[in-house]
């Protein structure tokens, strides 16, 4: 008996009739006739209205006033503490340029400075040292821009069969609403694209020589791509960079950048023998491992910075 | 150089204290965009011209596009405040 009485509640659960919980109050689907008709917006605007006027009716309750004034004064004198706390550190940091201030008399910077371009075989320090000593922070870093991007397209992506039924009014859509066909945007975006394009590759390849590197020249290299979906429209930018493109290019630098600092890694680690050349400081082949990572950072970055504009605007790459 | 660095920080502050007070979002967000081109000056004249590329490319450029494809999507941008009150008005009066 008991065990039927189980069945029959599973069962009914399973199909939306019972609740296991509450079994003795038997959940029946609701039938249309006792559906009331829904509120209007309308309705609901003026009840909330209404309701808010109740709560916060700051002409006659005078404990609300009170509050009211109250909150404000705490609000002002907690914003000037703050900024008085935060003025009052800044008069114990270390002017620019001082001598004695642990960046400038640390034994780190100092090996830094000194025997930098002989480890690392890059004539811009910063280079050297965010791809090098310190490769592993900068791995995290890109690891973040990974996460980012997922996050991002896990709140906004669209689902396939969405932007395909949509696609058909897209061109429709967007002529309306995003004046694709501009001619002044046009003629200025045919003129600064390429421009653009070569300034970030420069910026990236030249990481190791002067100031830039992945990051910067990833961040240009997007933003060439952002104005080149601007002026001339998805359809012409999926041509060369679309998402099954997208997702080899960002997996194989995250993955290429793993590989090559964990090589650099373990090998240093353990004082093995270097197989990366570190070349003649100067010319663009040299800074060992710095080339390779900073073009893998610089695919990674003007990626996300893609991604992060096209599922803002459209919900899918 | 000192006095076009003190033009450049009190500019820095004004920015930073109109991006608050501006009513109209689409002018807080420009307001920021000055504010990152201002600052990636200042990075270049405190020797720092990697970090100035990608204050210029990230704050001035990538940042503020997405604020603006935001503002769009939630229909934050008013195109003329007056004017919207205007009409507003004008449809209020016919309403009654």
């Amino acid at each position: 008996m008991k065990n039927q009485n189980e069945t029959n509640s599973f069962r009914g659960w399973y199909t939306g009739e019972h609740d296991l919980i509450l079994s003795n109050l038997s959940t029946q689907k609701v039938t249309e006739d006792h559906v009331k008709p829904e509120p209007s917006d309308k309705d609901i605007f003026d009840e909330s209205e209404k309701a808010l006027r109740g709560v916060y009716d700051t002409t006659s309750n005078r404990r609300l006033k009170s509050y009211n004034l109250l909150y404000q004064i705490s609000a002002v004198l907690f914003c000037i503490g703050l900024a008085f706390a935060l003025v009052y550190t800044v008069s114990y940091l270390p002017s620019v340029g001082d001598k004695d201030t642990p960046a400038n008399s640390s034994v780190v910077s100092e090996r830094y400075i000194e025997k930098g371009l002989e480890e690392t075989g890059a004539t811009n320090i910063v280079s050297g040292m965010i791809l090098t000593y310190r490769a592993f922070d900068t791995f995290g870093e890109t690891n973040v821009l990974f996460i980012s991007t997922i996050c991002v397209m896990i709140l906004l992506m669209l689902d396939e069969r969405i932007l395909h039924s949509r696609s058909g009014k897209e061109e429709e859509y967007e002529s309306k609403m995003e004046f694709i066909n501009d001619p002044i945007l046009q003629t200025v975006a045919k003129v600064l694209c390429p421009i653009i394009f070569l300034f970030g590759i420069y910026v990236v390849l030249n990481g190791q020589l002067s100031p830039g590197g992945g990051f910067s020249g990833g961040a240009i290299l997007g933003a060439g791509m952002i104005l080149y979906v601007n002026a001339f429209g998805i359809k012409k930018t999926q041509r060369f960079f679309n998402e099954s493109i997208y997702k080899v290019a960002k997996i194989t630098a995250l993955t290429l950048y793993g590989i090559i600092g964990s090589y650099f890694y373990i090998m240093g680690a353990n004082g093995l023998n270097n197989h990366i050349p570190l070349g003649t400081p100067g010319s663009i082949l040299s800074g060992g491992i710095i080339l390779p990572i900073d073009i893998a950072v610089g695919i990674e970055v003007a990626c996300t910075m893609y991604a992060f504009y096209a599922l803002f605007k459209r919900g899918g790459l | 150089m000192d006095i076009f660095m003190i033009i450049l920080l009190v500019l820095l502050i004004v920015c930073a204290i109109s991006v608050t007070f501006s009513k109209n979002l689409l002018n807080s967000v420009i307001i920021f965009m000055s504010y990152s081109l201002i600052m990636s000056v200042i990075w270049m004249l405190l020797e720092s011209p990697d970090l100035a590329i990608t204050e210029a490319a990230v704050g001035a450029g990538v940042t503020s596009i997405l604020f603006f494809v935001t503002l769009k999507k939630i229909q934050g941008i008013i195109k003329n405040p007056e004017n919207e009150k205007k009409e507003e008005e004008v449809s209020d009066e016919k309403s009654e």
